[in-house]
């Protein structure tokens, strides 16, 4: 039971996981709130959805235009609703008032397109049962798992090793250093944007198969839960929001399991809390000051 | 005479605006929240069953506020160490504490909300609340506080090796602006005749948001522009019908990157 739960708890952590690296990339080289992440996970579910139905393309398939559908809208919200406050003076506000319009503007066209209700997110792997000893798993399950340890495997290598992963952390650390030793700041920006939005959507094409529905308007509770999922691991830092993903995710699953399951955000926004109260910086500190 | 409609929608500004407002007092001391929904939640519950055991409505909105105030000073505390991004993101997870708190909470109707609240909110009574309210706004800098407030927003560290209280100046400005988010959940409550756990939820915090923002933070009279577009906007988009929240929040965009200071200036320094 406990083990059962545990796997559980990591499957929904992982998905957490994946929209907070989203969040703490973008918060790490720009030190803003991006309030329109979670619309861009949804828009990726959806695209995601399209791959499955109407092409009937397999779910890895999906993923990938999932992924592709979320880092094309991801970097235009940096044109649009970024760059160009950017340029007008270095306002930390106002990008959240234009990332909350073009997350309205997401929302209802994907509530025209798609109907408000819950569309149900086929997939044929969630009736494929293993036994694995102790747990049971499905199919798609083992799918997000697999997924979800490649990607970060993927974005550790990204970081670390290639030349853009480098200059983005580079910018994290400093923008106007990096700016002087020659990186080209608005291509690692528009980077980090297409990076960590492709994250968001392969997180909505997972959570479409785990929970075989998805509505416009998922985007908002997930949007809320990477932020804390950001703030637990400590802002900006990659693997504080794999940590803290999968920490909110087990203590989600324990507490439906073992206490009150209707109150499992309360359970989820108080890990936070008395996070934030033991270590004001998050789990990971990452030395970055807030100071605004 | 208003008819009734743009009745409604005066007393919907003019509660908009207190919200407004109740942001504007602690974001005068750099704090910034995105949990306004919590507080305003707290008072228009309490509020609304204190007038249906009987008890006058001002009466219930003073405990409405002094409840909001008390919750603010809860929120506040673990507020007190950190600061900018942190704090928005600590007070939304505390709205969302409070939402789910009284979506499960079944003497206050759980799930199904509460219904069968008197009609007591007048437009006068919002509007001598909304005046009262500006009134300390623009009072508060010239008192000892909101001097305290305004020099922590600029330096903190400053302000704290000028003997300034960082914990009680902090705290209070937190609390002061819940009790005003309060007074607006009461009126709330009293006009909307019925509520919800969900009408408290994040939307609502980052709607008041967006009234403090778009109407210009170093501006007190920015949340009252702020608060009238946002309120009366969308009900002018109605000609575009489904595609209101569209238009809206391409508006939003074109606002941010045009002004992204705000609509309204800081006003002129007047003479020292």
């Amino acid at each position: 039971m406990l083990a059962q739960q545990l796997a559980n708890g990591v499957m929904l952590g992982s998905t957490y996981a994946l929209v907070a690296i989203g969040y703490t990339l973008i918060f790490g080289v720009l030190r803003l709130l991006h309030l329109a992440h979670g619309e861009v996970f949804m828009v990726g579910a959806f695209a995601g959805l399209q791959a499955l139905l109407w092409w009937q393309f397999g779910p890895l398939a999906a993923l990938i235009v999932g992924l592709i559908a979320s880092a094309v809208i991801g970097m235009l919200l940096e044109l649009v609703a970024f760059r160009p406050i950017r340029k007008r003076g270095n306002s930390h506000l106002a990008p959240i008032v234009s990332t909350i319009g073009a997350g309205l503007v997401l929302q209802e066209v994907m509530t025209k397109t798609f109907g408000a209700e819950q569309t149900p997110f086929p997939s044929a792997l969630s009736r494929v049962i293993y036994n694995l000893g102790i747990i049971s798993v499905t199919g798609s399950q083992i799918f997000i798992l697999s997924v979800a340890i490649v990607t970060m495997i993927a974005l550790h290598l990204f970081v670390t090793r290639t030349r853009y992963g480098i200059a983005m952390r580079a910018t994290s650390e400093n923008l106007q250093v990096a700016a002087i030793l020659g990186i080209n700041v608005n291509t690692v920006i528009l980077v980090t944007f297409g990076v960590a939005s492709a994250l968001g959507g392969i997180a909505g094409v997972l959570v479409g198969l785990n929970f075989n529905a998805i509505s416009p308007f998922m985007g908002v509770e997930m949007g809320i839960k990477g932020m804390a999922v950001m703030l637990i691991g400590g802002l900006g830092s990659i693997y504080g929001a794999m940590i803290g993903g999968l920490l909110l995710g087990i203590v989600e699953v324990m507490s439906v399991a073992y206490l009150v399951s209707s109150l499992r955000d309360a359970f989820a926004f108080g890990l936070m809390i008395l996070i934030l109260i033991l270590r004001p910086r998050g789990l990971f500190q990452t030395g970055i000051r807030t100071e605004r | 005479m208003l008819s009734s409609y743009w009745d409604s929608v005066a007393v919907f500004l003019g509660i908009n605006i207190l919200m407004g407002v109740s942001l504007y007092i602690p974001m005068t001391a750099g704090l910034i929240s995105l949990g306004q929904g919590g507080f305003m939640a707290i008072g228009a519950y309490v509020c609304a069953i204190l007038t249906k055991s009987d008890v006058p409505f001002f009466l219930a909105l003073v405990a409405g506020g002094c409840a909001a105030g008390i919750a603010g000073l809860v929120a506040g505390a673990p507020a007190l160490r950190i600061r900018g991004i942190y704090v928005m993101i600590l007070t939304l997870g505390f709205g969302e504490i409070v939402r789910v708190f009284f979506l499960n909470f079944e003497s206050t109707g759980g799930a199904s909300g509460l219904g069968g609240i008197r009609p007591l909110t007048e437009l006068w009574q919002v509007i001598v609340a909304c005046v009262i309210a500006y009134l300390m706004v623009w009072r508060i800098r010239h008192v000892r506080l909101g001097r305290a407030m305004v020099a922590i927003h600029e330096d903190d560290l400053a302000a704290e090796a000028m003997g300034i209280n960082l914990t009680r100046t902090k705290l209070l400005s937190f609390s002061l602006g819940a009790i005003v988010a309060g007074l607006a959940g009461g009126f709330y409550a009293h006009q909307a005749l019925f509520i919800d756990a969900n009408q408290f939820d994040f939307s609502r915090s980052a709607i008041t948001f967006l009234y403090v923002v778009l109407g210009g933070v170093s501006n007190p009279l920015g949340a009252i522009v702020g608060a009238a577009i946002v309120t009366l906007l969308p009900e002018f988009l109605r000609v575009v019908q489904d595609w209101r929240m569209t238009v809206f929040g391409t508006m939003l965009v074109l606002i941010a990157v045009w002004r992204p200071d705000g609509l309204l200036r800081a006003p002129s320094l007047h003479k020292s």
